[in-house]
């Protein structure tokens, strides 16, 4: 078993054989909240397996350290690196946007080689587009079909969050369209990944993991900065704890 | 021979740490006999002081000492509500909190008459110190290095340097009514010159594998590199610190109590404020730090006046960026590190600015992965122990792949 425990929602895979999903789960509260026990307790009842049939159990994230379940912990890092690979064998580089940090990763020969990380602040993360969100009075899931209806998109200068967030609102005072605001909010998430990947080195094809993946918005925000096409899958949220389980799976290989 | 053996019972650690407190201590007594004392750059061309017999202290170690001891965030906010900015270094802001409040309960230095400052390492000492003289009224010598354009310093930078020494000495004559002695300062230079040899010979020790010592050893040790460098205890008290390192090569022991299973290289300032929690974080994964600018950063290595002019030019932060990366990728390949990380340091712009070219330049000359967080030297605000340890742990499945696909192809 793989379990994300992420700052804002807690990810949990079943893998049979290190081969196939047998069960997967997702809650949106992360570490410190229920969130975690909630999303093991859905994946058991996913897959009607008890925790006795876990031969073992890995964690990532920021709250892998207080999972009692887990007797293995990993870096984020390597778990997403890992889960990408599964996801998407030809990946050469990862992005992970996920609620506190983004993160940019180099493979190598279907291993992580080397990664940078926002540094300074949340700002473009999970988090910021969630605040966002709320000031708009709008659910995330709305997101991606506010930005495709964007006509003229507006520009978000400002990096910190809580100042982005007064920019939103005074434009929101001013009358201008939510469409292209959310398209705005977008840009701004694809410019600090963008810059971050652009520092490690980009190496096609790229690889789009984390919870932000599954908006479409900031998807083709991404591939505009960056000039290039941007893969996902619909199990992108799940990649660090696909890695965590494939990790676990490796080790029981080792053992044996 | 005797007595040297005698002195040496003391672990040379202890010896360094006593020669620190003396330091401090030595300058509150001449402060008390109504000496001239004042406060002083870490890399302030010392042979001057130490020739003339004037007492000094050093912000800088005071802010590390401030930052270690858990008073830096309440220094920095007194700063801060002084109308100093949080973007300043927070050395500074802990200065000046200290300037205006005169004590504190980490450690007290006397209050200065005369300021001694010199920007090769940074800029900001100048606004700083100028602050200073204008805040307590009192006269600033600056010694201007600016920072090297070229590979090696030319004559007309030594004459630059060595003009502002000579009125140096004859500023700080009228000051404090000592005298400049030819004599003293050949002795001075010699001893500093037996100090730094003996650091260097000390830090060296680091290319062993493993390594004879723990390196965040060298945050503590390296005060007296600074403060006493000058002095025949500091030198004696380096010397003792390389034959114990020796020593411990040939027993196979090392002052890192863990096994060593990976070797790295740490760049910048260490996190005072968190020094605690970034070393054991290293330690629990068995890294050893066994490559750090700080090793040549304080030693001065000079034949005669003209180099010694030059020696002060070649302070990590005052070369040419080209001999920034060489420093670090030569010791990085001889100290055989497996991976860098990197302190992106809040309060240092100059050492910060150019740190993600530098750690670019790292990983393909040096070939290591590396690895990069965020914090502050004593400003313990912009430091995040979830992110350090996420960084760190990433860095450490990185070298531990490294290090399985190497013993693989060996064993091919």
């Amino acid at each position: 078993m793989g379990m994300d425990i992420g700052s804002t929602a807690s990810k949990c895979v079943i893998m049979k054989n290190g081969r196939e999903i047998a069960a997967q789960s997702v809650v949106p509260l992360g570490t410190g909240t229920s969130g975690p026990e909630r999303s093991l307790e859905g994946v058991l009842k996913e897959s009607g397996l008890s925790q006795e049939d876990i031969a073992l159990t890995a964690a990532t994230g920021y709250g892998r350290n207080s999972i009692p379940q887990a007797k293995l912990s990993f870096s984020e890092l390597s778990c997403h690196a890992k889960g990408a690979c599964w996801l998407f064998p030809a990946v050469r580089t990862v992005i992970d946007i996920g609620g506190q940090d983004v993160k940019a990763l180099t493979i190598l020969n279907g291993r992580l080689d080397q990664f940078v990380m926002n540094d300074k602040c949340a700002a473009g993360t999970g988090r910021f587009l969630e605040v966002m969100a709320h000031v708009l009075d709008k659910e995330l899931s709305e997101m991606p079909e506010l930005d495709a209806r964007s006509k003229n998109r507006v520009d978000i200068s400002s990096t910190c969050t809580v100042f982005a967030e007064s920019e939103v609102i005074s434009q929101l005072a001013q009358g201008v369209d939510i469409c292209d605001l959310v398209a705005g909010i977008h840009r701004s998430v694809a410019r600090r990944a963008a810059s971050l990947v652009k520092r490690l080195g980009i190496i096609e094809p790229l690889f789009l993991t984390g919870g932000v993946a599954q908006n479409s918005g900031v998807v083709r925000a991404l591939e505009k900065e960056l000039g290039l096409t941007v893969r996902t899958d619909p199990r992108a949220q799940l990649a660090g704890a696909i890695g965590a389980a494939l990790l676990a799976w490796e080790q029981i290989r080792e053992e044996e | 021979m005797a007595e040297l053996n005698k002195q040496e019972i003391k672990p040379a650690k202890i010896r360094l740490k006593e020669i620190a407190e003396k330091a401090t201590q030595d300058a509150w007594e001449a402060k008390k006999r109504g000496e001239k004392i004042g406060w002083c750059a870490s890399n302030f061309p010392q042979e001057i002081p130490t020739t003339l017999g004037i007492h000094v202290v050093y912000p800088e170690n005071h802010g590390a000492a401030i930052g270690a001891k858990g008073g830096g965030q309440r220094m920095c906010e007194h700063a801060e509500g002084l109308g100093y900015s949080s973007d300043i270094c927070s050395y500074a802001r802990i200065n000046f909190a200290y300037a205006d409040l005169k004590e504190c309960p980490e450690l007290n230095i006397p209050q200065p008459d005369f300021l001694l400052c010199c920007n090769n390492i940074c800029n900001c000492l100048i606004k700083w110190y100028e602050n200073l003289a204008f805040q307590l009224d009192i006269p600033l010598i600056l010694i201007d290095i600016p920072r090297l354009d070229a590979f090696e310093c030319d004559q007309d930078r030594i004459k630059y340097i060595r003009a502002q020494f000579d009125d140096c000495i004859r500023r700080l004559e009228e000051i404090t009514g000592k005298k400049w002695d030819e004599e003293r300062f050949k002795e001075v230079m010699a001893i500093s010159q037996r100090s730094s040899k003996a650091w260097l010979k000390a830090v060296d020790y680091m290319k062993y594998v493993p390594s004879p010592f723990s390196g965040f050893d060298i945050f503590n040790n390296m005060a007296v590199a600074c403060v006493a460098r000058g002095t025949l205890e500091g030198a004696e008290a380096f010397e003792q610190l390389a034959r114990e390192y020796e020593e411990n090569v040939k027993n196979g022991t090392s002052t890192f109590k863990v096994k060593e299973e990976y070797r790295v290289l740490f760049e910048g300032i260490a996190c005072w404020a968190h020094l605690s929690y970034t070393f054991k974080t290293l330690k629990n994964f068995g890294i050893n730090v066994t490559s750090t600018i700080y090793g040549p950063a304080f030693s001065f290595l000079y034949q005669n006046l003209d180099e010694l002019m030059a020696a002060y030019s070649y302070v990590p932060n005052c070369n040419i960026f080209e001999r920034e990366v060489e420093l670090r990728v030569k010791d990085a390949i001889k100290n055989k590190v497996d991976g860098a990380i990197i302190h992106m340091n809040r309060s240092c712009k100059k050492w910060s600015g150019n740190l993600y070219e530098l750690e670019r330049q790292l990983r393909e000359q040096a070939g290591i992965p590396t690895v990069m967080f965020d914090g502050d030297q004593s400003d313990p605000r912009a430091f995040s122990e979830a992110q350090y340890l996420t960084r760190v742990q990433g860095l450490v499945e990185i070298m531990a792949a490294n290090k399985r696909q190497k013993e693989e192809q060996n064993r091919e």
